[in-house]
């Protein structure tokens, strides 16, 4: 068991690392407080393939793995938690199901401009009525009698790059069964579905308590004709996407989850090295020392169970229960982390321009978001059970 | 086309400066970096090879220790072609001279059409090193380039000089040293570090240079240091809050003055 970077990881780190500090970290206050997408940001980091780092480079993408790529989160998600989601929802919510799920006409048409960067993506399973229960969802997908077209009619709410993408995977019921004991039970397909469709329109855009720059919209499909080659794995299997894709997602709010938590962190022991109180740095106190040893140790932890769940991915075919414990871990210390940041700044921590109360607005949708926490205490604990 | 970009890591001036007992930097206890006018040099190969990526072949050369190969990882993650390390310790304690002795003699086994070097590295501040290599190869030289493009067999140089530039043009091979503000440097991207541990970068050592023994390592050196401290930390300062503006300069005049600098 090797717990040490290789020098290519070592290197890719010092490289997100970088390009965080400056391309990104400057852009953060004015992110959060005028709620823009950070469009610049987004076009430097299409330039130096941050948008497909874990696809294959035959797909237009980097050639990395997991681990790369959830490094890339975790360094963007320390200076700017808005930055770090765009990319994780493109990545894992619209790349990579379809590099998984695909054919080949899919993935040269739609998967390599998204791996370029060249196309922004992003995926819809949440409606109104559906959250954690998917059986909740409204939307349909009806197959004309010529079979060339499926008609799209519903909405989806609180989608991430929502109007700013251009490739959007959405999940739609397709056919109605009964299961053994007479229930009804609604079969789901996936699709992929491209800004500019007719019937495909935004509604609200949400006005959010953290992650305020990445443009969180509702999507509307009225009698959206979708081309029948754009459906997405076999029909009727769709919610075996969308779970798929939600184990790799995982993966990536909890490294965006991790770096909230670290960024708060590294801002905190800056903090209490030049804060004066009583006559001497803060960070004489023991109080102070104590709650940085918790803290350093729970992102330690959360650093282990995020790099294992990322290095499972890469190995095993199933991976749902270590992203679902990295998720949980994660998602807990950086709400936990920022809160402490916050109170170990005082009232300067209350305050905008010293971005910890930032961090723990943003910390606390990755509690939420790709499945609650209690969602994933369900996917461990199913597993434990099963 | 055949570019050689010389490149030199140093210490990150972030990371503290340590000496070894002879007054020479113990490059081995300091984090480091590539020099940043190095990176300027690179960058332009690198556009000189964006605009015709098929037939210019950019080659990254560095002397140091063993480790110095990070850095042409690095060149190479950016878009470097391939690398060569030069190192040997026979090597050691080299001044400018004894350096650019041994880069020139690695050079003379390679083939190039332009040779590009940063202006100076940060850790000895000297610029002698770019143009002492060109007059061991006996071609001509550009320094404080702020500017550089490719005209037919010939490059044409925007010169940094004191208030004013000059515009040169010289026939290849020829070298030209880079200042930073030539250019703001790509960054690696992830592919290209995965890829960078792929390609080649050669380790030369002593029998690979062609070069006299009294030109190389601490013996070729003329240069004898005989003393080397850290930076000097500067003292708080004195702040004033003048009423105006006029005061302030008055204020500034006054101390100027003083000091016997007007």
């Amino acid at each position: 068991m090797d717990f040490q970077l290789d020098k290519k990881h070592e290197m890719a780190r010092s490289l997100f690392k970088e390009f965080a500090e400056k391309e990104v970290k400057p852009h953060a206050i004015e992110v959060d407080e005028t709620h823009e997408f950070p469009r610049e940001t987004v076009k430097k980091m299409q330039k130096y393939g941050f948008m497909g780092i874990p696809i294959p480079k035959e797909y237009g993408g980097q050639g990395c793995d997991p681990l790369t790529y959830a490094m890339c989160v975790e360094e963007l998600a320390k200076v700017c938690g808005t930055t770090a989601v765009i990319v994780s929802a493109h990545t894992s919510l619209c790349c990579d199901p379809i590099m998984t799920y695909g054919t080949e006409e899919q993935k040269q048409k739609y998967l390599v401009p998204l791996a370029k960067g060249e196309k922004l993506g992003a995926f819809g399973l949440t409606e109104p009525g559906a959250g954690t229960d998917a059986q909740g969802v409204q939307t349909k997908a009806v197959l004309t009698e010529d079979g060339k077209e499926w008609i799209l009619n519903g909405s989806k709410c609180f989608i991430t790059n929502g109007k700013e993408a251009d490739v959007y995977i959405i999940i739609a019921y397709t056919d109605i069964v009964e299961d053994k004991k007479g229930r009804k039970q609604k079969k789901f397909s996936a699709f992929i579905v491209e800004k500019d469709t007719p019937g495909f329109t935004f509604g609200t855009k949400e006005n959010k308590m953290g992650i305020c720059g990445s443009s969180t919209y509702e999507l509307i499909f009225q009698d959206c004709h979708i081309p029948a080659e754009n459906l997405l794995g076999a029909r009727g299997k769709g919610f075996a996407v969308a779970m798929h894709t939600l184990d790799g997602g995982r993966i990536g709010i909890a490294a965006q989850a991790l770096g909230i938590a670290e960024g708060a962190l590294d801002r905190t022991v800056e903090y209490v090295k030049e804060r004066k109180q009583f006559g001497r740095a803060i960070g004489a106190f023991q109080n102070t020392q104590f709650q940085l040893a918790n803290m350093a140790t729970q992102c330690e932890a959360a650093r282990l169970l995020v790099y294992q769940a990322a290095d499972a991915k890469a190995t095993k075919s199933y991976y749902g229960v270590e992203a679902a414990k990295a998720k949980l871990f994660a998602a807990e210390v950086a709400m936990d982390v920022t809160t402490k940041a916050v109170q170990l700044h005082g009232g300067y921590g209350y305050i905008r321009e010293y971005e910890v109360e930032r961090m723990m607005r943003d910390a606390k949708i990755t509690e939420i978001y790709e499945g609650t926490s209690e969602v994933q205490r369900m996917v461990i604990s199913g597993a434990l059970l099963k | 086309m055949k570019i050689v970009v010389c490149i030199k890591q140093v210490p990150d001036t972030k990371g503290g400066v340590k000496f070894k007992p002879d007054g020479t930097l113990d490059r081995a206890a300091m984090l480091a970096i590539m020099n940043p006018d190095d990176k300027a040099g690179l960058e332009a190969a690198l556009r000189i090879k964006d605009s015709d990526p098929d037939n210019v072949e950019v080659t990254v050369l560095t002397m140091g220790l063993p480790k110095a190969e990070e850095v042409l990882r690095e060149a190479i993650a950016m878009g470097a072609d391939k690398g060569v390390l030069i190192t040997d310790r026979v090597l050691g304690g080299a001044d400018t001279w004894a350096t650019s002795s041994t880069i020139a003699g690695a050079l003379k086994n390679m083939e190039y059409d332009l040779i590009i070097t940063g202006r100076q590295a940060i850790d000895g501040d000297t610029a002698q090193v770019g143009p002492q290599i060109s007059e061991h190869l006996g071609i001509p030289v550009i320094s404080y380039a702020e500017e550089l493009k490719i005209e037919g067999d010939s490059v044409v140089v925007k010169r940094q000089f004191d208030d004013r530039y000059h515009m040169l043009k010289a026939k290849m091979p020829c070298l030209v040293t880079a200042l930073q503000e030539l250019n703001e440097p790509r960054y690696m991207t992830p592919g290209g570090i995965f890829d960078c541990f792929d390609k080649e970068v050669q380790v030369w050592g002593r029998d690979k240079l062609d070069v006299e023994d009294s030109n190389i390592g601490k013996v070729g050196s003329p240069t004898v240091i005989a003393k080397a401290s850290d930076k000097v930390a500067k003292g708080k300062g004195e702040v004033v809050t003048p009423d105006s503006a006029d005061e302030a300069v008055n204020y500034i005049f006054s101390k100027l003055a003083e000091k016997h600098v007007i």
